[in-house]
């Protein structure tokens, strides 16, 4: 039972500000995904939450208690670190009995809940080991076991599968996802791989630079975007993105290409159409000059630049049509319907109808 | 052929330096050299016999052990202590480093000649505090006091080595670990104990050997400055007879048998510690 908010959360290191005002609610058993690029303050955001960070301004909420003061081990928090952070010289029962053992708890019991935990992650034959002679995997699983004997109320995890190859990381996602429904803890879960968030996530954070861009659910990050840099982070591929000129509730691309949207607008705005949303269609405003066809079977993906109809213009696009084509099919021409069509203002904010 | 030529420079130097004395002081140890160093007489283990008949002969042993054992944990824990500070504040660091590196750089000779001033019974600054707080102080004529300064000195010498060496291992040990020692609820001097500690051992392990070699043998230049051995050999080390009777007193015979002991003893000494200790610190 826990909820966690963030009130106007906000980050200095010396005199560079690196989160500029976090504002996030999180409820009971919620599983949270921050989610951006390399460098945009997501490892900060979390180690902020653990208490392994100071807060420079604004105040961090567990339960509605603020623990802006408090130490690491008065949060009742638990933590899977990026490389684990194993104890070296410890085995594994150790590692996991190590928190256990420093609450006081009775040898019975820690033993009861060491192993459990330890059968949970398929680690029972491997309890006397020390953490160099455990794969990655198993280290992995040793990382979450920790967590899980103590049975905290919020699980913090900071881009926990980015060291395992790719068919590990997939079920180890699944299996986080069934753990923290069966414990019914509250998670937030740090990665920068937008697979991974949109999968794991009941609703996704979206850092970029320090800033919350958007705070919703993947579908609603996925259909309404709040801005650019979302609407391109999300989806792959990712979001074309041409420049035009509003007019009305019609867009004149750059390139000549005219197009209804049915929002009013006026002035410059960027519009917004993801790969797989244009069909084909003879009658359509957008021609393709193709300059590869990737068959995946299931679908087939088209690169080339969009040409207008005065022939000027060069944007790149990118387009997912379903089953296969060949490039004469795809010249032909293509539309979007106009509810799938993103408009955004200059400042990258989205415009709504 | 290239390897052996390569390491021929390498070979040179310890037979030079190494095996030629030792082989010498082998040799000699069994002979007693006539007063006038003209003729040596063979006596076989007569050497030995006396040694191990010789009271003072065995008090050394135990100065020696009770000085190596005073030296290498005053010394490791004043500077393990220091340097844990030194890590607390990361960006102090470097004025710590600087200010801690120096008694290094001081030659033990010349410590102990500062040492000595400090503590001259007769003009030394903290004699003269000493005296005013009602503690009287001799070390030449006192042999605890004696054997406390020398101890204090010779450890002095090394805190700024073993500080570097503790600081360099603390350094390594990774900042996540300790993190996550944290968010299991270990509180500071927990976390150290149980997480930090452990993983100095190897550390720890290096710098228990080097400073019990050290306390055997570098510690000459101290006790000669200070003390010379006095009062009545309280602070006469094995290595420091050695000198005494062979230079000093021109018994070379038995300065030599002493030699051979102390060779003997630093082997052993050596595999016990990589024996039995070194097993014990690797994870
Ligand atoms: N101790 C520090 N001192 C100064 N700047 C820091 C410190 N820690 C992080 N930063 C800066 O804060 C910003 C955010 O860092 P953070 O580690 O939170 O990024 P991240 O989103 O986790 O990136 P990644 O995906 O690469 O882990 C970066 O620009 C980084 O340079
Ligand atoms: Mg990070």
């Amino acid at each position: 039972m826990a909820t966690v908010s963030l009130k106007s959360l906000k980050k200095s290191y010396g005199r560079d500000e690196v989160l500029h005002g976090i504002d996030i609610d999180i409820a009971d058993r919620e599983f949270i995904v921050v989610v951006g690029p390399s460098g945009c303050g997501k490892s900060t955001l979390l180690r902020m939450i653990a208490g392994l960070e100071t807060v420079t301004s604004g105040d961090v909420l567990i339960n509605d208690e603020n623990v802006n003061q408090h130490e690491p081990m008065d949060r009742n928090i638990a933590m899977v670190f990026q490389n684990y952070a194993l104890y070296p010289h410890m085995t594994v029962y150790n590692n996991m009995a190590y928190s256990l053992k420093i609450a006081g708890t009775p040898k019975a019991e820690i033993k009861e809940r060491v192993e459990r935990a330890a059968q949970l992650l398929q680690l029972t034959e491997y309890l006397q080991r020390r953490p160099r002679q455990l794969s990655g995997g198993q280290r992995q699983r040793v990382a979450m076991g920790r967590a899980i004997v103590r049975k905290p109320a919020v699980f913090l995890f900071d881009e926990p599968l980015s060291n395992l190859d790719a068919k590990l990381r997939v079920q180890m996602r699944l299996e986080i996802r069934k753990l923290q429904r069966e414990l019914g803890v509250t998670a937030v879960y740090v990665t920068h791989d937008q697979v991974e968030a949109m999968t794991l996530g009941d609703r996704l954070v979206v850092l970029n630079d320090g800033y919350l861009e958007q705070f919703g659910s993947p579908i609603e990050l996925y259909q309404r975007p709040a801005t650019l840099f979302v609407a391109r982070f999300i989806g792959s591929p990712a979001m074309n993105i041409f420049d035009g000129m509003a007019d009305g509730t019609q867009v004149t691309l750059d390139g000549g290409v005219r197009i209804d949207t049915g929002i009013a607008a006026s002035g410059r705005v960027k519009v917004g159409v993801r790969p797989e949303h244009f069909v084909a269609d003879t009658n359509g405003a957008f021609k393709v000059n193709t300059s590869m066809l990737e068959q995946l079977g299931s679908n087939t993906l088209v690169h080339g630049t969009l040409a207008g109809a005065s022939g000027a213009g060069a944007a790149e696009i990118v387009v997912s049509l379903p089953g296969i084509h060949t490039e004469a099919m795809v010249g032909e021409g293509l539309s979007v319907a106009p509810s799938e069509l993103h408009l955004f203002d200059p400042d990258g904010k989205r415009i709504d109808g | 052929m290239l390897p052996l030529l390569l390491i021929l420079p390498q070979l040179l130097v310890s037979l030079l330096f190494f095996f030629w004395p030792a082989a010498q002081a082998i040799y000699q140890s069994a002979y007693i050299p006539d007063p006038f160093g003209l003729k040596t007489q063979f006596v076989g283990w007569e050497n030995f016999e006396f040694l191990f008949g010789d009271r003072y002969y065995l008090e050394s042993f135990k100065t020696t052990a009770i000085f190596s054992i005073l030296v290498t944990v005053l010394s490791m824990s004043i500077a393990l202590w220091l340097a844990v500070m030194a890590d607390r504040i990361i960006k102090g660091s470097g004025v710590y480093r600087t200010l801690l590196v120096w008694p290094y750089a001081v030659a033990p000779a010349v410590a102990g000649i500062l040492w000595l001033f400090m503590f001259s019974p007769g003009i030394g600054l903290i004699t003269w505090y000493l005296d005013q707080i009602g503690v009287d102080w001799n070390h030449s004529l006192n042999s605890g006091q004696a054997t406390g300064l020398v101890v204090v000195a010779s450890a002095w010498g090394r805190i700024s080595y073993n500080f570097l060496f503790f600081l360099a291992g603390l350094q390594a040990v990774p900042r996540s670990v300790i993190e996550a020692a944290a968010i299991d609820g270990a509180r500071y001097w927990r976390r150290f104990w149980t997480i930090v500690f452990p993983l100095l051992s190897p550390t720890t392990f290096f710098l228990l050997v080097v400073n019990v070699v050290y306390a055997f043998f570098e510690t000459f230049g101290v006790i000669h400055m200070i003390t010379a051995g006095g009062p009545q050999q309280a602070t006469t080390t094995l290595v420091y007879k050695v000198y005494a009777d062979g230079f000093v007193g021109q018994d070379l015979g038995s300065s030599a048998a002493q030699s051979v002991v102390l060779l003997l003893v630093v082997g052993l000494l050596t595999i016990i510690q990589f024996k039995f200790i070194e097993r014990r610190v690797h994870y």
